[in-house]
This record gives structure tokens, C-alpha cells and sequence, in this order.
């Protein structure tokens, strides 16, 4: 019978059924962050318990960390004792923390797949609901909750019912100045917020192949918008090329297995699939939200929606809960929409091929007066590239802040916040009500050359025709 | 470590109606900033519950007729977002036993599972219908029954679904999977040798 990944993953790592029914599922890789596993040390000390396999969990710092004074002890106590904490339970325990004196801290979602932590075939689990990034390796990657990171701390593995799997076909070519960020907000827009609830989403087809690992890496990290608690890609050559020669990825004669077991790992022709959706790469439109869930999006030749021309009640009261929030005007074109901040950085576009992007059009521009422009790189390592290429240059001479490595403005839990109703044109991953840190602030989710756009132009504006882009 | 067998929870309920309710706004990441679950209660929904100089705003939980509920209610798609669990930590501080919605994000389901907090599914209609009940007379006692599946308010009935692998756990007092997880740490440790990238 031929397989999906997924069912050879999750078969590989069972443990065995718990009596409710449950898989106990082997997790060979856990990432952990400042923010969610403080609480999951302590319940290790009350139960008295150690880590299982402390090789096997890797910890960073990125939540809390600010951008700007990086220096310790950190100007908000309550973030340097996060640091401070999970610092000392990475001792205690025996746990690699890629701390920022290393020159290998960063978003955790961008430092597994740049070390080479994050590989095809394996069981990824994190405190972070954007975990299911890695499955852009072919791994199955879960965000789980405190409770579960103890679990994985003490056990290595943990409690979890079997996923259902949607194969999402992107067939033919996209268009210029269309990126893997306007597949996944059109894939969400398409089948809705919580469409993926109980799936994995197996993404491929044309425009999957011809995506690089940091393009298939932005599909993936937005799995979760989409209600899909795990997504992946088949790993392929371009997977290979990618994690070849990285600090973790295995070497000599272990390189030469290993590849062999990813490229039997992937997806076998013909298997079976609890669900197929296809979509023309061709129909994708540059994506912008409007609203405050990702699935609140329109083409950038679109329109805000109007309540009164809806009928269904559902949706009347969710376009008009939206639009009270984020006092736009219904029916206007999204396009022209006046920005306070524009924002490139978050583990959906925060790697080095997305500032590359934006800084091949950014030359000899400036970014319109009365906007605050910042770019935050992903981690250190996707900061120093950026510097070495003169592309942190391009960014500041266009008027762009360039700062140190974290999560930033995407929740920002740091320093990093828009202030009152501010809007901001936003490379990150959510827009919900109050997300980037002023309890009336509003986010307008787009791909990094689109923000480049809106933070040149002052105005959400069609990225290529501001840039010329063919 | 022998867990409570949830099998009902009742109690008064509260009504927070709306869809795609997120775990930003059940507890803005701001919150966050802290190294224990103490005292996330008291910034339940807070941006939504309080203007910007910390005077109440209008919303069901600042309503003094529903104080002391212990079952939300609510619409589609309940706790999206953020796996982060303080959401469901807040819930269960501020007071909250069980919660009743139209479906749930899968993450937040388990997160709750795991605290013994169940999270049932009914229709939109019986949950409007229990919702109205509440509103006209808040002190209704509301009892959701996981042992028949099912929730009962004010001599009505209705039906409630929740996945039978949560169910089981709750009413069987094995909501925490910790011991049953560490009961198999030497089949884990032979399945981890098998596997080449965790034997090396």
C-alpha cells in the first residue's frame, strides 16, 4: 500500500495507543523558546523529574529579546528574568541553548532549519504554534502547549490523536511579484481559518518543486492560520541542497544514508489522501489582509468588503467586527490605504532570501516621510549574511531601522510595538486585535516586497508596479 | 498521581459570543512576559474587558450578573491561534471549569484537555438557546454531562459532542498524560535506537 509522509513519520515514531486511544508519538527533535517553557521547568522540579534525552532539545531566546539594546541586564525585568530563567534551566538540565554570545540565537523557527536541527522524516515539537515550519523539510512539526513541553522534557514523547491529511496542489507558475507569502494568505482566505482543523496540510504540485526551502518554510509557518495544526513538502533535492554541510545535518558516510532514508520518507505516488484541493498558481494575486484574521484578505486589486452586501449572517458580523476594529471603509480598494509602520522581519519572512528580495528594488528609495520602517532579521546568522551582501546598507539608506535578530514587532512581547490605532504594513503572520502590542493597533499582513511598497509609498500599493517588477 | 474523574462540571455560565476568538485575545502576549501561570486570571480578555486607563469596558465578564460563572460559552473556531497556554491557564484561574462552543482550534483543545478543562462542541442553536437561558435568569444552574455527552440547563436538554479520546481521558481521571507517558520510557528508549538520526 503506498504512503503518505505523514503516515510514515507518525508509524516510525509510535511508541504505542494509550488507553483513551491516543498515539504516544516519539518526538526526536524539541525546540523550546523563553516565553513557553519556564512554567514546564517547574513542573519538572515539582514532579521531581529529569529530561529524557537532553541532546535532543535545543533552546534560543527570541520572544523577549529586544532589538535595539541587547546588551544584558535587559531594561524590562520581567524579560530578563525569562532569559535569566531558561539560561539557568538549560545548565541544570544539560540542554544546548543557542544563546546570543554564541552567534546563534534567533527566531527558533529560522535557527532548527539553519543549523540543520530540522530534518526530513523526523518529529519536530515546540511551544510556538509556527513549529509547523519545519514541515517544509518533511518533517511533521507540532506547536504544543507548557504542559506538553514537560511531557517532551521528561519523556520525549507525548499524547496525540492521528491528523487527517489534505494534499493542496499549487499547480503551473506564479506570477512576478507574486511570493510563497500570497499562496499561503490565498490558500487561508480560500479555505478558511479553522478549514485545516483536524489535518495535515501536504503541500506540492509545480509551484511547490520551484519553491526554494526559505519559500516552502513561509507556506508552512502559516499552516496554523489555516487551522492546520501540522503542514509539510516532500523533501526533494533542493531539501538535500539545502541542508547539506550545515552545522547538524549529518556528515561523510552518515550523509550518504541519511539522504537515502529522506528520499524513501517522502510521499509515495498514488497514496491515499483523506483530502485533495487544487489551486492555479496563475490566480494568485498578490494578498493583503483587511480584517483581523489572516483569512480577512484580498488581491491587491480588491476591495474591503461591504456588510450590507452580504446575506449570510455569519459572515456580515464578522466583516463588520472587523471593520469597527480596524476603521476601514467598506467597499473602498485596499490600495491607498494610508500606513504608519512597516514592518520586515517574523518567522514567516524573516530569512535572508526575503530581505535579499526586497533589497534588489529598495536601491535609490526612500521610505515615505512620517513612516517607521524597520527590519529585523530572523536570526543572528540571517543578520551577519545580510551584512556581508551590503543589504542591512540598502535597508538603512532607504530609511529602514535595521536591528538585532527576534520575533520583534510580529507579537511584540519586546520593545517593538505599534503605539494607538497605528497600522502597520506587516511581513509577519497575524493580525489579530491588538496583536503587535497597542491594544487598538492594526496589522496588515503582506509579502516583505509589498511592505517594501507600502512603507516607500506611505500607502498599501501594488509592489510591482511601485517597483517595476517583470 | 491519581487525577479527578471529570465527569460534569456545573455551574452558572457566561456568554462571550463571537467567532475566531484567539488566544491573543484571551491573553495578550504581554502577559506573557512571566515564568509562572499565577495570576494570568486577572488579564483575562483584558484588552477587551478594559479601556486604555483601566476603567471597565462593556463585555460579558464585567457584568456583575455573571460573576462566579464557571462554564463560557461561545461561537466557531474558539481559541485559534497562539499554543500558547496561558489561555486556557487564564481561563481556569479566572474561575472557568468548562467551555461550550460551536468547535474549537485543535492546539487550545489539547491544551485544555490536559487541564482537565473540557471542551464540548454543540450546535449554534443550543448554544444560543442555553446563552438565553443564562441571560434571563444568570443563577441557572448548567450541568455538562461527559458521561451521556450531553448538557442540561433549565429542564431542557441538548446534545454536546467532544472527541472521545478527550472524553475518555477526563472521565477516566487521565487527563495529564505524564504517567501513562512515562510508564513506556523503555519501549521509547528501543523505538529512539531504531531510528537513525536518534541513535547516533
Amino acid at each position: 500500500m503506498p504512503k503518505s509522509l505523514f503516515q510514515k513519520v507518525w508509524e516510525a515514531h509510535t511508541v504505542r495507543t494509550l488507553a483513551n486511544g491516543q498515539t504516544q508519538l516519539l518526538i526526536g527533535t524539541h525546540l523550546i523558546h523563553e516565553v513557553t517553557s519556564p512554567q514546564a521547568f517547574g513542573m519538572l522540579r515539582d514532579l521531581g523529574l529529569k529530561v529524557a534525552m537532553p541532546n535532543r532539545t535545543f533552546a534560543t531566546v527570541d520572544h523577549i529579546v529586544p532589538t535595539d539594546e541587547v546588551a544584558e541586564p535587559y531594561a524590562d525585568p520581567l524579560a530578563d528574568a525569562m532569559i535569566k530563567s531558561l539560561r539557568r534551566s538549560c545548565q541544570e538540565f544539560g540542554i544546548t541553548f543557542f544563546d546570543r554570545a554564541t552567534g546563534k540565537q534567533g527566531i527558533v523557527h529560522v535557527v532548527g532549519p539553519e543549523q540543520g536541527i530540522t530534518q526530513p522524516g523526523t518529529t519536530i515539537a515546540c511551544g510556538d504554534s509556527h513549529t509547523s515550519t519545519h514541515g517544509a523539510f518533511g518533517a511533521i512539526a507540532f506547536g504544543i502547549g507548557t504542559t506538553q513541553i514537560r511531557d517532551v522534557l521528561a519523556t520525549q514523547t507525548m499524547a496525540l490523536g492521528r491528523l487527517k491529511v489534505r494534499r493542496i496542489n499549487v499547480t503551473g507558475r506564479l506570477g512576478p511579484g507574486v511570493y510563497a507569502k500570497d499562496v499561503i494568505l490565498h490558500l487561508i482566505q480560500t479555505l478558511g481559518v479553522n478549514g485545516g482543523t483536524g489535518f495535515a496540510y501536504e503541500y506540492g504540485g509545480d509551484v511547490f518543486d520551484r519553491f526554494s526551502m526559505e519559500e516552502r518554510m513561509t507556506v508552512c509557518n502559516m499552516s496554523i492560520e489555516g487551522g492546520a495544526r501540522v503542514g509539510y513538502v516532500n523533501p526533494d533535492e533542493t531539501t538535500f541542497a539545502y541542508l547539506e554541510g550545515r552545522p547538524y545535518s549529518p556528515k561523510g558516510a552518515a550523509w550518504e544514508a541519511a539522504v537515502a532514508g529522506w528520499r524513501a520518507v517522502a510521499s509515495d505516488p498514488g497514496c491515499a489522501y483523506d483530502d485533495v484541493v487544487t489551486i492555479r498558481g496563475e490566480d494568485i494575486p498578490p494578498t493583503v489582509t483587511w480584517g483581523i484574521n489572516p483569512g480577512q484578505a484580498v488581491g491587491i486589486d480588491g476591495c474591503i468588503p461591504d456588510p450590507s452586501k452580504t446575506t449570510a449572517v455569519d459572515e456580515k458580523a464578522s466583516i463588520e467586527e472587523a471593520l469597527a476594529y480596524m476603521k476601514l471603509k467598506p467597499g473602498a480598494p485596499i490600495k491607498g490605504t494610508k500606513i504608519d509602520v512597516a514592518f520586515v522581519g517574523s518567522c514567516t519572512n524573516g530569512r535572508l532570501s526575503d530581505f535579499q528580495e526586497v533589497a534588489r528594488f529598495l536601491k535609490g528609495r526612500r521610505v515615505a516621510p512620517g513612516v517607521k520602517a524597520i527590519a529585523v532579521p530572523g536570526s543572528q546568522g540571517v543578520g551577519v549574511l545580510c551584512v556581508s551582501l551590503g543589504i542591512d546598507r540598502l535597508f538603512r539608506d532607504a530609511g529602514f531601522e535595521w536591528r538585532e535578530a527576534g520575533c520583534s514587532m510580529c507579537l511584540a512581547m519586546n520593545p517593538d510595538k505599534l503605539v494607538g490605532d497605528q497600522i502597520c504594513a506587516s511581513s509577519s503572520n497575524r493580525n489579530f486585535k491588538g496583536r503587535q502590542g497597542s491594544p487598538t493597533g492594526r496589522t496588515l499582513l503582506m509579502s516583505p516586497l509589498m511592505v517594501a511598497a507600502a512603507a516607500v509609498t506611505g500607502r498599501v500599493a501594488d509592489a510591482r508596479a511601485v517597483f517595476n517588477v517583470a | 498521581m491519581p487525577l479527578e474523574k471529570i465527569t460534569s462540571v456545573a455551574g452558572r455560565a457566561v456568554s462571550v459570543p463571537g467567532n475566531d476568538i484567539d488566544t491573543d485575545r484571551i491573553i495578550p502576549a504581554r502577559f506573557m512576559k512571566c515564568v509562572t501561570f499565577d495570576g494570568l486570571g486577572a488579564f483575562l480578555f483584558h484588552d477587551v474587558r478594559k479601556n486604555a486607563d483601566g476603567t471597565d469596558r462593556a463585555h460579558p465578564l464585567n457584568d456583575p450578573r455573571f460573576k462566579g460563572a464557571t462554564i463560557l460559552l461561545s461561537g466557531a473556531n474558539f481559541g485559534c491561534g497562539s499554543s500558547r497556554e496561558h489561555a486556557p491557564q487564564a481561563l481556569q484561574k479566572y474561575g472557568f471549569r468548562a467551555i461550550v462552543a460551536e468547535n474549537f482550534a485543535e492546539i487550545f483543545f489539547g491544551n485544555c484537555t490536559t487541564l482537565g478543562i473540557p471542551c464540548l462542541g454543540a450546535s449554534r442553536a443550543d448554544i444560543q438557546r442555553i446563552a438565553a437561558a443564562v441571560a434571563q435568569n444568570p443563577a441557572t444552574e448548567v450541568v455538562i454531562d461527559l458521561a451521556h455527552s450531553e448538557i442540561r440547563f433549565g429542564g431542557q436538554t441538548v446534545k454536546a459532542a467532544i472527541r472521545e479520546s478527550a472524553r475518555e481521558a477526563l472521565v477516566n481521571g487521565r487527563w495529564d498524560a505524564i504517567g501513562d507517558l512515562l510508564e513506556g520510557a523503555d519501549r521509547v528508549k528501543k523505538l529512539a535506537a531504531r531510528l537513525p538520526y536518534l541513535s547516533v
